[in-house]
């Protein structure tokens, strides 16, 4: 198949382009959440983004919280952004940085004011945000501004042998197109940390690489009351013919194809090197990872499933594919791209990774994801540590 | 062409099951995905979908290689066409 060298996309003042074309409420801390989603029920075309943090967290957390808030408003699947803080200091902090991208956005502050006066004023600006927004029209945009993130969930042995190996296979093709990717589970790689680290283009990449897997090792270790030995895999893994914890982190390894990565990314940082492969330090939980994923700039996201996960972002769209010809049956709502052809070998990894790439681009063109469609917004903040 | 096993690398000692199950001296088609070979294999043991199955005889301390990588240790011996999981094959991490 030719792999078509353009999609439909909405070009941003920064020169990135989005795949969606959202108006988001973003509320800075919990106890805003109510504020953003009575804006978000009075304007149409604008979308709140609750979420359970933001308040008395300090150093490395809190620096967290505000790079997944920025990054999140920055994100060229928005085109505008109402940030709604209790106070006027961190509101503005959002404020200014999202500023830098050149779309427009808004900040308001709840003290003082109330929640009444305060949805009125936020209000009157997503109007006219919303009704602005509503009159971008897609464009052709190379196949280089899609930056593509992926993450498996709810695996099982139908992942590494065919779903996995099918977000390979479209790496593998992509990558040289000039894409931006993205991986990242750095729990689910522990049994192939070490070839993992050799995937690193540059030794500076490799040790970056390294020493974010050993500080996440020796946090488990510090943590955990055994060694994992008894929960990876899972008694579910080994039911299903998984047998070591090397063979799981192998199976999920597959989704990188023959790819090397670039960089190794903090949660929720974006890229700066340019296109090519980025390792995240993420958690493997699915709606926390890909939160940090699309913090980071990625504006499309694959998902393999073997069990059948069902999440989806409020602002990434989220495609999924299986293998596992059960769940593509009895799931089918969830499923965006059936390759469980595969295990019956009426399609090979070249044809596989076709379908996906034609998936991908049907969805950046704007077609919706089954997670967009029955409403999956799951917006998740990854936590550090206890707040003060 | 319809496949019994999947192998995924050509230089694994394992294939996975992608059938129901299979019998004891069931004769296989085996599909090597990386390069797309047809291989063959009899079936010693009854396995079940999604574990793997000896392609080679093994023996205690082998290493076991799926999707050509080291993933374990062979900690009982293993003869062609068996049933290779947790009775036989432990992790080499702890």
């Amino acid at each position: 198949m030719e792999i078509p060298k353009s999609f439909l996309g909405y070009k941003r003042e920064n020169g990135r382009a989005g795949t969606r074309n959202h108006v988001i409420i973003l509320p800075v801390d919990d106890i805003s959440n109510a504020c953003a989603e009575a804006v978000a029920n009075n304007i149409k075309g604008t979308i709140a983004l609750p979420h359970s943090y933001g308040r008395l967290q300090f150093g490395a957390d809190l620096e967290l919280h505000f790079r997944t808030m920025i990054g999140t408003a920055k994100n060229p699947n928005v085109a505008a952004a109402i940030i709604i803080g209790i106070e006027p200091k961190w509101t503005k902090r959002i404020v200014d940085e999202v500023a830098k991208t050149g779309k427009p956005v808004e900040g308001f502050s709840i003290e003082g004011a109330g929640d009444i006066e305060t949805i009125m004023k936020a209000s009157k600006k997503a109007q006219e945000f919303s009704m602005w927004a509503s009159e971008k029209q897609r464009e052709e945009c190379p196949i280089s501004d899609l930056w593509i993130s992926v993450k498996c969930g709810e695996s099982d042995t139908t992942s590494g042998l065919a779903s996995n190996p099918t977000v390979g296979n479209l790496m593998d093709k992509l990558e040289p197109l000039g894409v931006h990717l993205c991986f990242g589970e750095t729990s689910e790689l522990t049994g192939a940390e070490t070839v993992c680290e050799k995937r690193g283009k540059t030794s500076e990449a490799q040790e970056k690489f390294k020493k974010t897997w050993n500080e996440y090792n020796d946090f488990i270790l510090k943590e955990a009351t055994d060694d994992l030995s008894e929960s990876q895999p899972t008694a579910g893994n080994i039911a299903g013919g998984l047998t070591t914890i090397e063979e799981k982190a192998f199976g999920n390894f597959q989704k990188i194809g023959s790819r090397q990565f670039v960089d190794v990314l903090t949660p929720a940082e974006e890229p700066q090197k340019g296109p090519g492969l980025y390792f995240m330090d993420t958690s493997s939980a699915a709606a926390e990872c890909v939160t940090l994923q699309a913090a980071g700039g990625f504006n499309i996201h694959l998902f393999p499933t073997g069990q059948g996960n069902i999440i989806g972002n409020p602002i990434e769209p989220v495609v999924k594919l299986t293998a596992n010809p059960l769940t593509a049956v009895k799931m089918s709502e969830h499923i965006d791209c059936d390759v469980s052809k595969i295990l019956s070998r009426e399609m090979n990894l070249d044809q596989a990774g076709d379908e996906l790439i034609k998936a991908t681009i049907r969805a950046a063109n704007g077609r919706l994801t089954c997670a967009e469609a029955l409403g999956h917004r799951e917006f998740v903040m990854t936590k550090l540590y206890r707040s003060a | 062409m319809a496949t019994d096993i999947i192998i995924h690398d050509e230089k694994d000692n394992v294939g996975v099951v992608v059938i129901e199950k299979i019998t004891p001296k069931q004769d296989c088609s085996c599909w090597v995905m990386e390069n797309d070979k047809t291989v063959s294999i009899q079936s010693a043991d009854e396995i079940p979908l999604g574990h793997k199955i000896a392609m080679t005889d093994l023996n205690e301390g082998d290493t076991i290689i799926k999707y050509g990588h080291d993933i374990g240790k062979v900690v009982k011996s293993i003869k062609k066409g068996e049933h290779v999981h947790v009775h036989n094959v432990k992790t080499k991490k702890w």
